[in-house]
């Protein structure tokens, strides 16, 4: 066990170095310091005044390790910031990023979790019901009713519900965020819903395909040849069987919780991880973008680590060799 | 002369893109006939055609508009009475030559009369009204057809034939190579896939072809991970350890022997890949690094429109709805297309 910890932390480091140099491919050779530059001076900046900003914030150094700046150089301290979570300050306006994701986090938390919670409970409860009436035409209804809801964009889900329970109705706030226990729900429940109802499509496509590939097995048929009845079948035989596979998505989805929603933060103004992403976007903030996507990775990794262990642990099919 | 059609410029823009749309027309037509010899293939198209006929005549319609507005030439159009002068030295397209209106001022709802805040009398009809820019809406969202099939139909053609080597180069020939590859695919799967492709329209700069990279790069993993994975099953197989201890090259058993096993797959991976990358570049419209004259950026524009009193809506719906349209079409065909094609779904139905 502890071996096999081990081995699968060592791979998730690779994969972090992995992801750290085609970052710097990305932000440092593709996009050459003199581009960021010149993406936040002008186009048509002086020389000097590119030279200044560079100095400013710290792109002046040579690109590569060559002899005379081992460590004096942009790669090496590119690496060395990144894994002791230096991230150095904003491109744009020079506030430490640090303190930016410290700020964003919570508001990035408080729709997060919410709204992976009830997306969850929702979606395989609504995955149990389909499978268990497969083949008929609650089965196509439902079928038919998750591909059209991955067929709307996301940014129709925002728009058209801002509209109606913000414009028409009246219901709820257009956008804003309150951290108080008590307004924070007015704010918050406008965001999750459309993120469940934007997200549930495939999300009970997925897990009907599960648990009907579990209604397939051996077992079941074992169990409906002892007589058990079709409910019992499936909550204490076909539910338990396919906690591997919601255990996939479950874990691999808690990393991003922290990362937060881009379009759903933006959208609706909650000023959490997405909203400060696209900031940085619309301001040229490569700096913030590249410690975002760098943290991203690493939430992500780490999930991984954490999903192979769990399976390790709870699955007794699985064996660590 | 001939030195104009090379450099940048209309004239290289319009022949380029009539001669892609006649070479997809002529390529279509040539797979269509060879359809017919092969009974599984007819067999296939008739199945598609009974199962989802609205579906196949729509997606038939949208791919119409696109051939359409892809087929332009440079010159005429533009009348001695119109206000824009430009247009005669622009590549306009069928559909601009057909569809195009005068600008008007401002918005005007659509069938109406006046313009919608100032009042004044409008130049032509727009049956779907006009945008902020006074751009006819109808002729907007016919524009943007072009523009969502690009995307979704140019990044796959770069990303699956991608995805296929590198997954059948992992999958089938194993040990190092597999390694490396797989190194590369977790490295690249690890990064949000939102937050990676921003940063690398934001790297790459903004126009189609950088965005097509960028989706490109982001999407190509999914597929390889599937690709490398029955690659790895397929040359366990009897038939192919039988042509290699029968002396047959590795290149040839991949091509002979791998592929076609795998395109089952890559249609169904081509038509839901589809539809994300189309659905992947309205959200980067809507950050504001998107394709100029999508869907997502009419859509994008609605962020505030909606919120006006009286109320805009006519320049967001009818995107929303070509956009909806066109990927609830494709979902079905993918579903329909895996339903026939999955080995594991048809003994089920047998």
């Amino acid at each position: 066990m502890l071996a096999y910890l081990i081995r699968r932390s060592a791979y998730g480091a690779l994969v972090v170095l992995g992801v750290l140099l085609f970052l710097f491919f990305l932000f440092f050779a593709v996009a050459t310091p003199d581009d960021i530059a010149r993406r936040s001076v002008g186009e048509k900046a002086m020389p000097a005044v590119i030279e200044q900003w560079k100095v400013n914030h710290g792109y002046h150094l040579p690109l590569w390790p060559a002899p005379g700046h081992f460590r004096e150089n942009l790669l090496v301290q590119h690496m060395e910031r990144m894994l002791s979570f230096d991230f150095g300050k904003s491109d744009a306006d020079g506030v430490p990023i640090l303190q930016r994701i410290s700020e964003g986090a919570g508001p990035s938390l408080a729709l997060a979790v919410p709204l992976f919670v009830i997306e969850l409970v929702v979606s395989v409860c609504l995955g149990l019901f389909v499978a268990f009436f497969r083949e008929s035409y609650v089965d196509r209804a439902g079928v038919f009713l998750s591909v059209f809801s991955m067929s709307v964009s996301i940014l129709l889900y925002i728009i058209f519900s801002q509209f109606l329970f913000g414009t028409v109705l009246r219901w709820f706030p257009l956008s804003g965020f309150d951290s108080s226990w008590t307004m924070a729900p007015r704010f918050l429940a406008l965001p999750v819903l459309v993120g469940v109802l934007s997200s549930i499509g495939s999300s009970v496509r997925f897990y009907r395909t599960v648990f009907v590939e579990e209604v397939h097995q051996d077992y079941v048929r074992s169990a409906r040849a002892k007589g058990a009845s079709d409910a019992r079948i499936m909550f204490r035989h076909v539910l338990p069987n396919a906690m591997i596979p919601i255990l996939t998505n479950v874990v691999m989805a808690i990393p991003f919780l922290f990362t937060g929603s881009l379009l759903l933060e933006a959208g609706f103004g909650i000023p959490g991880l997405g909203s400060m992403t696209v900031e940085a976007i619309n301001a040229n903030d490569f700096a913030t973008l590249r410690a975002m996507v760098f943290l991203g990775s690493l939430l992500f990794i780490l999930g991984q680590v954490l999903t192979d262990v769990s399976y390790a642990l709870f699955d007794p099919r699985v064996s660590l060799d | 002369m001939i030195s104009s059609l090379f450099a940048p410029g209309p004239e290289r823009d319009a022949w380029v893109s009539t001669s892609v749309a006649l070479g997809l027309v002529v390529m279509g037509v040539l797979l269509g006939l060879r359809a017919r010899r092969i009974p599984r293939q007819r067999e296939l198209v008739h199945l598609l055609f009974r199962r989802r006929p609205l579906t196949t005549l729509v997606l038939g319609l949208y791919v119409l508009v696109g051939l359409l507005d892809s087929i332009s030439w440079v010159g005429g159009g533009a009348g001695p009475e119109s206000v824009d002068r430009v247009r005669a030295y622009e590549a306009q397209s069928l559909v601009d030559r057909v569809v195009r209106k005068d600008n008007e001022k401002g918005y005007s709802a659509p069938l109406a009369k006046h313009e919608f805040y100032e009042h004044a009398p409008l130049v032509d009809s727009h049956w779907l009204g006009t945008n902020v820019l006074g751009e006819d809406v109808l002729y907007l969202t016919l524009k943007g057809t072009r523009v969502a099939l690009l995307i979704g139909g140019l990044t796959s053609l770069i990303t699956i034939p991608l995805a296929l080597f590198f997954g059948i180069l992992a999958g089938y020939f194993g040990g190092r190579t597999d390694d490396v590859v797989f190194f590369v695919m977790s490295t690249l799967a690890s990064m949000p896939g939102i937050l990676l492709l921003v940063a690398l329209v934001m790297v790459l700069g903004q126009g189609t072809l950088s965005v097509c990279i960028a989706l490109g790069v982001t999407s190509w993993v999914g597929f390889a991970r599937l690709a490398r994975g029955e690659a790895l099953k397929l040359r366990k197989l009897d038939y192919v350890l039988a042509a290699r201890s029968l002396g047959v090259s590795s290149s040839r058993i991949v091509l002979r022997h791998i592929l076609p096993n795998l395109m089952h797959l890559v249609i169904v991976t081509f038509v839901l890949l589809f539809s994300g990358l189309v659905l992947s570049e309205a959200t980067l419209s809507w950050l504001g690094i998107g394709v100029s004259g999508s869907w997502g950026q009419m859509i994008a524009q609605a962020k505030d429109e909606l919120s006006r009193d009286p109320i805009i809506w006519w320049n967001v719906v009818p995107a929303g709805v070509a956009l909806f349209v066109l990927l609830l079409c494709v979902n079905l065909l993918g579903d329909a297309l895996r339903d026939i094609l999955d080995p594991r779904t048809r003994r089920e139905r047998v």
